[in-house]
Parts: C-alpha cells; sequence; structure tokens
C-alpha cells in the first residue's frame, strides 16, 4: 500500500544530510547521556501535594471533593445531585461500590457516538493525576474505559484514589512507562478554548464539566 | 487576504505586505492586546517552574539528537506503529502528500472529513486539495472554523484568528452559521461552535490531524489540544489520517516529560492543556479501526542538510517567538506571506522554500533576540537569520548595487587613507542636503536613491565638522 520508493528516497536524503546511516544501538547510547538536569521527584509531603493538586483543579473550575475510603458512594451523590445529572455511562470494570443508588448507571456496551450524547454524563476511575499541572490521566482499563465515553457527555466525574497522585510530570510519565501504549488521555480541567481575544471560555467541545472525588491520604474535608 | 492560500512563493514581500498591515489599525490593536495577554500568562505559569533552564536546556538536547539520528527513530516508529496497527506512509513533498491523504479519503467513501487544527495541511494547503477531489473539509478547532467560514487565512501558529475580534467574529458567524440574532460574548461565539460542529462530530466518518509528537520507542502519536475537538476527530471517526513533517519524532515515550513541560507553558500560558491524547495504531475497541500516517518530508530534509539551519527542525510549534516578536506583533503574521509566520515563519519558510522564495523574510527582524529568549527548545533564531541573511547575499551574487556598495565599503575601511578621504569627500557630498536647527546641528531630511530609505522616517545627522582623529590630532600639536 505504501509507496516504498518514497519511503527509501526520503531515508536516503536524511542519512546524506546527516552524512551517516546511524542505527539504534549507537542512538540508545546517547539518549541515555543526555542531560536532565530537571526536577525529577517530588518535593512536597503528599499531603501538601494533594492540597496543591485540589487547589490547581479548582483553578480550572473543577469541583473537588475529599473523603475518606467509605465515604465515596456518599461523596459521588453529592456531586451528582449538585450538577443535577442523573443518568450516566460508566465504563466496564468500575467498582459497585464508588456508585450511589437514585441514579441511572449504565454500563459502555460499545453506543454510538449520538447514543452516548444521550448521557448526562460519565463516571470513571483515573490511572494517575499529576499535581503541578491539575491532570488527571485517563487510558482505556477496566474502571476508564474507551476515550469516546469521556468526551461526549458534557459532565466527567472522576474519582481519583490519593495513591495515584504525583507531584510532577516526570514521576507522571514513568508510571505510565508500562502501559504506554494504551489509548492515554491527560485531563486538565474542562474542555476551554482562548481562540477570542485569548479570553478563556470553559466548555467547547469536550465535557463542559470535570468534577474529582479523591479518595484517602490524611484527613477529608 | 481573503481566500487565496497565504502561499511563500506568490505572496507580496514582507516590506510590501508588512505596510499593508501596518495601515490596519484594528488589526494591530487585536494582535498586541492578544500577544499581551499570551506573553503575561506564559510568564507567570514560566516564573513558578525553578528548572525552566534546565528543562529548555534538556528539550534542545534531545531534538538535537533526535535530528542526527533522525532515519533510525522514524524506521523505528514506522516499524512500532506497524505492528499495532497503523498504516505508515511517506511523502517526498507537499504534492504527494496531499495525492496520498485525498486517495485515502476517497478509499473510505467519504466526501466530508472533520480535522483537528494542523499546521502541516495548512502547508500543504490541504483543504483546497480535498475541495478539488469533491471532498469537504470541516474544520472543528475554533480558531480555524473562524477563518474557513471568514475565508481568512490563519496569522498565528497557536491562536490562527488571533487577528480578529469579537465583533469581527460574530459577524462571521452570524452570516455563515445563519443566526442573525447572535450575540457577541466570547462565550455565546463558543456555543454557538459547539452547536455547529456537534452535528458533524457525530456524523462523519473520516477524521484529518496533525500530530505535536511521534513517539518512536512505541509508535504512538501525541496530538496536544484545548477544546476537546481534537478528541473528536481522533476518537469518533471510523478512519483517522495524521500527516507529521518528520521533524515531530521523539526518540522516547519518556521524552514527553520535558516536552509536554516546555510546551503548554510556551504555547498558551497554560500548566497544562486541557487535552493531551496519546495513542498507539489501532485499539478495536476504542476509536478508529483503521489509522494512516503520512510522514512528510517536503524540503525538511534540505534543513537537515545545513550544519547551522538544523536547529529550526527542533521547534515544537508553540508560537512564543510570535508573541515576543517586536516585528509581528506590529505586523502581524499576514505579511510573513506563510502559515509560519514571525521568527520562527522567518527562518522556516525560506528553507521550506529552498531559499527561492521569501527571501526577505530573515530581514524582517531586528536581531533583539527575544525570540531565542523565550524559545522553549533555545533554537537561537538571530543565528539562523543572520545565516539565511549570508545565504540569500550569496544567491544575488555579487554584481547587484547592495553588495558593490559593500565591497566598495570594504576597500575603503582597509586604509586610514582612504577612510579620510571618504570623510573628507561626504562632508563635501551632503552640504548641500543639510539643513541647520535652531541648536545649529545639521540635520539631513531626504537622501537620494537607494540610501532614501534612512531618512524615509527619520532624519539624519549630518557628520560633525571635525573628526574625532582631527580633534586629537590637532590637540597633540598644541601641547598639553
Amino acid at each position: 500500500m505504501a509507496d516504498n520508493s518514497a519511503r527509501s528516497v526520503v531515508l536516503e536524503r536524511i542519512r546524506k544530510a546527516t552524512g551517516n546511516a546511524s542505527s539504534l544501538e549507537a542512538a540508545s547510547a546517547e539518549w541515555d547521556e543526555l542531560r536532565r538536569g530537571y526536577r525529577r521527584d517530588a518535593s512536597l509531603e503528599h499531603d501538601e501535594l494533594l492540597e496543591l493538586l485540589v487547589e490547581r483543579l479548582r483553578d480550572y473550575d473543577a469541583q473537588v471533593l475529599r473523603v475518606g475510603p467509605s465515604g465515596v458512594a456518599d461523596a459521588v451523590k453529592a456531586m451528582l445531585q449538585a450538577r443535577g445529572v442523573r443518568r450516566l455511562v460508566v465504563p466496564a470494570g468500575l467498582p459497585v461500590e464508588v456508585l450511589p443508588e437514585g441514579f441511572e448507571f449504565i454500563v459502555d456496551a460499545g453506543f454510538h457516538p449520538a447514543e452516548l450524547d444521550a448521557f448526562d454524563g460519565v463516571v470513571t476511575l483515573a490511572t494517575v493525576a499529576i499535581a503541578e499541572t491539575g491532570t488527571v490521566v485517563l487510558q482505556n482499563t477496566p474502571g476508564q474505559g474507551r476515550r469516546a465515553a469521556t468526551l461526549v457527555p458534557d459532565y466527567h466525574l472522576c474519582v481519583l484514589y490519593a495513591a495515584d497522585v504525583v507531584e510532577t510530570v516526570p514521576e507522571a510519565m514513568d508510571r505510565l512507562q508500562a502501559t504506554a501504549t494504551l489509548a492515554t488521555t491527560f485531563v486538565s480541567g474542562p474542555s476551554a478554548t482562548a481562540d477570542i481575544e485569548m479570553t478563556r471560555i470553559k466548555g467547547v467541545h469536550g465535557p463542559r464539566f470535570l468534577d474529582v472525588v479523591l479518595v484517602g491520604g490524611g484527613e477529608a474535608n | 487576504m481573503s481566500g487565496t492560500a497565504l502561499d511563500p512563493r506568490t505572496a507580496p514581500v514582507f516590506p510590501m505586505a508588512a505596510r499593508a498591515a501596518m495601515g490596519d489599525t484594528q488589526l494591530r490593536k487585536n494582535v498586541r492586546h492578544a500577544t499581551d495577554v499570551i506573553q503575561a500568562k506564559r510568564a507567570r505559569v514560566v516564573g513558578e517552574m525553578p528548572d525552566w533552564q534546565e528543562l529548555r536546556e534538556s528539550g534542545r538536547r534531545i531534538r538535537q539528537h533526535t535530528m542526527e539520528h533522525l532515519d533510525v527513530y522514524l524506521e523505528q516508529f514506522e516499524e512500532n506503529c506497524t505492528r499495532a496497527g497503523g498504516v505508515v506512509h511517506w511523502a517526498r513533498d507537499a504534492a504527494e502528500a496531499r495525492r496520498i491523504i485525498v486517495d485515502l479519503v476517497k478509499a473510505t467513501g467519504s466526501d466530508e472529513v472533520i480535522k483537528i487544527k494542523s499546521m502541516t495541511t495548512e502547508e500543504i494547503q490541504l483543504n483546497k486539495a480535498l475541495e478539488a477531489a469533491g471532498i469537504h473539509p470541516f474544520e472543528t478547532d475554533l480558531a480555524e472554523l473562524i477563518i474557513q467560514l471568514g475565508e481568512d487565512q490563519p496569522s498565528h501558529i497557536v491562536v490562527p484568528a488571533l487577528h480578529k475580534n469579537r465583533q469581527q467574529i460574530r459577524e462571521i458567524f452570524q452570516r455563515k452559521m445563519n443566526l442573525p440574532d447572535l450575540g457577541e460574548k466570547p462565550q455565546d461565539l463558543a456555543d454557538a461552535a459547539r452547536m455547529f460542529l456537534r452535528e458533524k462530530f457525530l456524523r462523519v466518518k473520516t477524521g484529518v490531524s496533525g500530530a505535536n509528537f511521534l513517539i518512536a520507542e512505541t509508535g504512538g502519536v501525541c496530538v496536544v489540544e484545548s477544546e476537546g475537538n481534537g478528541r473528536m476527530c481522533l476518537t469518533l471517526p471510523e478512519t483517522l489520517i495524521t500527516v507529521a513533517g518528520i521533524d515531530k519524532v521523539v526518540p522516547r515515550f519518556q521524552d514527553l516529560e520535558v516536552l509536554l513541560q516546555l510546551l503548554p507553558r510556551s504555547a498558551t500560558g497554560e500548566r497544562m492543556n486541557p487535552y493531551n491524547s496519546i495513542w498507539t495504531g489501532v485499539n478495536a475497541a476504542d476509536g478508529p479501526k483503521a489509522f494512516h500516517i503520512v510522514l512528510m518530508d517536503n524540503a525538511r530534509t534540505e534543513i537537515l542538510a545545513d550544519e547551522e539551519g538544523r536547529q529550526t527542525l527542533n521547534c515544537i510549534r508553540c508560537g512564543a517567538c510570535q508573541n515576543a516578536c517586536p516585528v509581528y506583533r506590529q505586523t502581524g503574521g499576514h505579511a510573513y506571506g506563510s502559515v509560519y509566520a514571525g521568527p520562527i515563519g522567518a527562518i522556516l519558510t525560506p528553507q521550506l522554500m529552498e531559499m527561492e522564495h521569501a527571501q526577505s523574510l530573515p530581514y524582517a527582524s531586528s536581531l533583539c533576540g527575544a525570540c531565542y529568549e523565550v524559545c522553549p527548545v533555545k533554537i537561537n533564531i538571530p543565528e539562523v537569520l543572520i545565516h539565511l541573511r549570508n545565504k540569500v547575499v550569496e544567491q544575488n551574487g555579487i554584481m547587484n548595487a547592495e553588495a558593490l556598495a559593500m565591497r566598495a565599503m570594504g576597500i575603503i575601511f582597509q586604509s586610514e587613507r582612504r577612510f579620510r578621504a571618504a570623510q573628507r569627500m561626504g562632508r563635501l557630498a551632503e552640504s548641500p542636503l543639510v539643513r541647520k536647527d535652531g541648536q545649529g546641528q545639521g540635520w539631513i531630511g531626504w537622501l537620494p536613491g537607494l540610501l532614501g530609505g534612512w531618512t524615509q522616517v527619520r532624519d539624519l545627522q549630518s557628520m560633525p565638522e571635525e573628526t574625532f582623529r582631527d580633534w586629537w590630532e590637532k590637540r597633540g600639536k598644541n601641547g598639553r
């Protein structure tokens, strides 16, 4: 299918331009020696970085509730009630204990985008969260599901465990390395744009509302 | 600018286009406001980072290392992407890339595509080629939608419609979306775009995107965006076609820990942009069933071959240099006659044109260095500008007026006798043009011919009656 002559011409041009054909061994050896003087580890105590995450998420206008392990379903209920959402899609593998009574939770059966559009919202877990940037990272795993389900509905509630929160981007990439080939989405606040006079507007095409229930790690408030 | 694509082969030269832009006060006001806001936001979030300079240095080294081993990393990317179910295509130039993409869309049977903002598709004028083949491209980024509906051209890498204000955008939307009662609050305008595009996201079966990073180690692709339109285009269609310059590859997944810190803070002044998507090939239960990626050269290897110009390829398209540039901030992007405007455009465009067009762009700079200072991967843009000016001079040959004048200057400066004679000649030659002001200082308000450029916008002081050397020698003779 692909045009092989274009491939060989482009690669040949590159080798001519750089002066030699490189090898993966040579490149890897050099890559290992690249300078990395930036911060790669946490500098905060774990409780402090949870606070930082909460602050950064609220900066993006996300609502955040902190609860102990037994209070998750109640917190989810409070969030959903406050947002006035009733009918939600959930990915397969989401633990039932996070879901409260009194709402309609429907497991994603590979719905068509138009069907997803008819849901009020979605509830998921997350793989890792980055305190410094207020980012939640989702991957295609049980409890997080496929990307379309966290995109089309207008409301996203993410249940996040304190143990999965790191301070910096390098720590997060380190945790993601083992599952790097899974479909991965970094979410930092609700969908937004600044295309009109650099005014930040929330909610263009992705969910207009993102909330987080942060479970564990010190006292709930 | 309406309708016609920004093509360096046909665009007016920068000084002409800039003069027209300078006369548009609304444009200048819009550009100044937007670049002021982004610069302030960027400065705030960059200031938060104690290791910003180390990140820049690592970013530079990662990009430089990648270019030195580009063949290996592209092959590794191809192998891993193919293994994951993607189909990799190679394109020598823009025409080949367009042909591949048009054929792929035709093969899906769609006569429409949804598009993510991509400067690479602007570079190759993909929309025109799609339309010529009877395929309608829907731009889904808010700014690109404004540009497309307004039959306009992008003027900034990151915020392509920053030259339009809310009233102008409302007018376009009212007309093209048939919404006579649309308000002018940014929120109203964004809501209108959401309504207008949602139906297309849910219906159109083919998506076209660019890419921010190609990950050699995994075969994955990373796209960085804000609105969620990118996620829509990457996730909902049945077929996804991505086009990327060969310079977009990075060695490993871990390298994103540097680039994903540098890019959002430099581009939009955010700690992280709302959405980063990373996908690897095809996943039966998540996203498109078919994924094609076109790896395009289009003169990038020409740039790679030039050791001094090569650092241009390190660019990660953040646009920080545009916001910081005192020239761009006055003229806006269209004057550069290319989708890549500002300082990066001034070095990238002529090189992409293999120095055959856009030769005035390396001169569209005061060499103040603001672009270098904000560049997240430390591209020394002033150095490359001077390098390209050298190339332009070499191309122009030795028989043009400027080269002859410079050669004459060189000869004069080589000898003290000739230098003194030239000074005497100068004083004599200028005398009919000098007018004295109230303090007895002489001024020249007009110079003839080529020299006229000097006096176009300012007066030139006349030469002093006596040079320092003359004064010094006289002083020595008179005793101390």
